[in-house]
């Protein structure tokens, strides 16, 4: 008894001490899930989580979206948190490149999300590793005035033939066809990526994207083709480059535009800006060559472990928390979102309905040109689709342009 | 007892008693220089430094030589970019004048003048960004003021911040607005300091109208003009805010200057290519070295006329 008075108390103490000091502890959480809905949406997840592990502590620093986009690059190097968000795909890399950010292929392999985040595995993956974990994800798709349809007896288009009609239609009718805002560049992208999908495919998409096949080559050259077929006839809202997107929401909600193609988010928008849910439609982006299987749009938020990060082990646990069918449900219906954990729950929302049902049957998914190609290949191709949509006659300098900022980039 | 502990003390005493002047100076100074040394000289040699190597902001930086230069000599965007701070730099020059002409205009006494001097400074009271919002809103293509105005004249409107043509001379005159009120107060408080024996004299000889003005109003007026000058030039290559605000740098790249370039480049979302964007850093470093060379250059020549 004395011996283990006089050595095994104090040993198990301090054993005892030593594992809590392990376990317990503040959990630090950069993100940019700043707005209302989005910052509801983390409190309710970590409030959950620490009422499930009382021990660990979760510590959110909430940046804002632009601030973010710099202030990563400080934190990951100079102070690293245990968790932070980001963006999937190429837009990770560099990230994955410098060597700070976790591998967490154990955790996905440990724990199935091989099966139930089976749709997004492909884009948490570099190097044949996975680096984090799909937190919520949404579609693209064109918006439609449903009123405004019905009126004029349009149908909405499943194929490139109909979009030309209806486009045709809406114009004679003094509706221009489609609103759209350049000014911030990716919403031009989103046109270049999907006529890209629609005509060449997923595959050879994801080529460009990684510098492997030239810009001046002639299926991509098709593809401003197309592309010309609505801005020739000046399908497109008039000066658009002088407009962010929020700016061209309000002619969709007056009448003045017939369609949108946009992300999901932008039903928000435009319910606020008047338009009742009956209002709007929504279909998947018109059917090019039949012979290409759909591809679509699906930009993918994660969470990732920072390599530096002093609590890998409470970040870990957390992350599994977060991807437990019941919080993926929770969180994105709070986020107006879909779930990446196939298991989840669906919101209750008609646009997140045909969101999932587009998504699930879709082939493969893209993340979006400004996140599936490096930086700066995405800024000068981005450029250069704004420059096409004011004056398709810049095409043919532009795309040598291309070519020789792909010859910089993918050394 | 204590000085024989440091024999050296009252030596100390007389030499710092013999340079008191020189050495107060230099301890004033010091702190001063102490601080333009950490935050200016030191900044602008690791910036300079740093142009001779490739680095994304989290990795190592690469030594690369010269290569970001000669990159910077075939990239399109560049020209364009140091095309427009040429255009920035004399359209904004028109400041001076305009500013010049509001000041002789509201140099009198008479009701109210303070108030209405009050009012046509107050551009530059307001912040940049407030401006520059406004005249986003003042070009909109379909509710602006002026496209309103353009058809009220039958002219064929212009969407100004989307025509590649346009687009600088559209966010230089929003620069213009607070910078032609800054001018009118330089000369304003210029023309407060005219001596009135020299104006009467004039005006006994017979002068008046543009011989009073370029004769004997102006030469009173140099030192207000070379400030407006300088000052005007200054903002004309350092223009970023406007730009930020309302085009960031579009349509597609047409209306960046350098500094815009740059912190594209180098520090927005589609950039963090640090070693490119000191490299445009240090051209505009050097252009902006010619400026400031002739500025201190008159000072010192001045000074040394006064002295």
């Amino acid at each position: 008894m004395n011996f283990f008075k006089n050595y095994a108390r104090p040993a198990a103490l301090l054993l005892a001490m030593g594992l809590t000091a392990a376990h317990a502890g503040t959990i630090v959480f950069n993100t940019d899930y700043s707005d209302p809905g989005p910052k509801a949406a983390i409190a309710a997840a970590v409030k959950g989580f620490e009422a499930e592990n009382p021990d660990i502590k979760i510590k959110v620093n909430t940046f804002d979206h632009e601030g973010y986009k710099s202030a990563i690059f400080n934190f990951l190097t100079a102070d690293p948190p245990d968790l932070a968000t980001w963006y999937a795909a190429n837009r990770m890399a560099p990230f994955v490149k410098a060597g700070l950010v976790d591998n967490v292929t154990g955790l996905w392999a440990k724990n199935g999300w091989n099966q139930s985040f089976s749709a997004s595995a492909s884009s948490m993956t570099i190097d044949g590793k996975k680096w984090g974990l799909p937190l919520t994800y949404y579609q693209w798709g064109i918006y439609y005035r449903k009123d405004i349809f019905e009126k004029l007896g349009i149908q909405p288009p499943k194929t490139w033939k109909e979009l030309l009609a209806a486009c045709a239609k809406l114009k004679a009718n003094n509706i221009t066809p489609f609103a759209i805002g350049t000014k911030a560049l990716w919403p031009a992208a989103g046109w270049f990526d999907y006529i890209d999908l629609r005509l060449n495919g997923y595959k050879f998409h994801m080529e460009l994207a990684e510098g492997k096949v030239r810009w001046t080559d002639p299926r991509v050259v098709n593809v401003f083709k197309y592309w010309d077929e609505l801005v020739k006839p000046g399908y497109f809202l008039a000066n658009n480059s002088s407009y962010d997107w929020q700016d061209a929401v309000p002619m969709f909600a007056k009448g003045q535009a017939g369609m949108y193609l946009m992300g999901n988010f932008a039903v928000d928008v435009m319910k606020s800006a008047g338009l009742k849910e009956s209002q709007i439609g929504f279909v998947k982006f018109p059917v090019i060559n039949p012979s290409i299987p759909d591809a679509e749009e699906a930009p993918t938020d994660i969470v990732f472990i920072p390599s530096g990060a002093k609590h890998k082990a409470e970040a870990e646990k957390f992350m599994e928390y977060l991807a437990t069918p019941a919080v993926q449900s929770q969180v994105n219906a709070i986020l107006g979102q879909l779930p990446t954990n196939k298991n989840a729950k669906l919101p209750d929302d008609p646009f997140l309905k045909a969101g999932f049902e587009l998504l699930s049957s879709a082939k493969d998914h893209s993340q979006f040109f400004d996140r599936d190609a490096p930086a700066q290949m995405a800024k000068a191709a981005m450029d250069g689709f704004q420059h096409f949509m004011v004056d398709p006659a810049s095409l043919p300098a532009t795309l040598k342009h291309l070519n020789s900022v792909q010859k910089a980039v993918y050394k | 007892m204590r000085q024989s502990v440091s024999p050296l003390l009252p030596a100390i005493r007389v030499w710092a008693r013999r340079h008191q002047q020189g050495l107060a100076a230099s301890l004033f100074l010091l702190p001063g220089l102490i601080m333009f040394t950490v935050y200016v000289i030191a900044p602008i040699i690791e910036s300079i430094g740093l142009s001779f190597y490739s680095w994304d902001g989290l990795g190592a930086a690469k030594y690369i030589g010269l290569e970001n230069y000669v990159n910077l000599f075939s990239d399109e965007a560049f020209y364009t970019a140091l095309k427009n701070n040429i255009i920035w730099l004399f359209c904004y020059l028109l400041s001076v004048p305009a500013g010049l002409a509001i000041a002789l205009l509201l140099n009198q006494t008479s009701k109210g003048i303070r108030f209405i001097k009050s009012v046509f400074f107050f551009p530059f009271v307001i912040s940049q960004v407030v401006i520059g919002v406004i005249f986003t809103l003042f070009y909109d293509p379909s509710l602006g003021l002026f496209v309103k105005l353009l058809h009220f004249f039958d002219i064929k409107p212009i969407a100004v911040l989307s025509s590649a043509h346009w687009v600088t001379y559209g966010i230089i005159v929003a620069g213009l607005y607070p910078q032609i009120a800054y001018c009118m107060i330089l000369y304003l408080t210029g023309l407060n300091n005219l001596r009135p024996d020299l104006i009467e004299a004039a005006r006994l000889e017979g002068a008046h109208g543009w011989k009073m003005l370029f004769k004997i109003v102006l030469p009173q007026l140099r030192a207000a003009t070379f400030i407006a000058v300088v000052v005007t030039v200054i903002g004309s290559l350092r223009s970023f805010d406007m730009i930020s605000i309302m085009t960031q740098g579009g349509p597609y790249g047409s209306s960046a200057t350098l500094a815009y370039y740059m912190y594209e480049v180098a520090l927005s979302e589609y950039g963090f290519r640090m070693g490119y964007g000191a490299a445009v850093a240090t051209v505009l470093f050097l252009i902006m070295l010619v400026f400031i060379v002739f500025i201190l250059h008159r000072v010192y020549m001045q000074e040394r006329e006064t002295s």
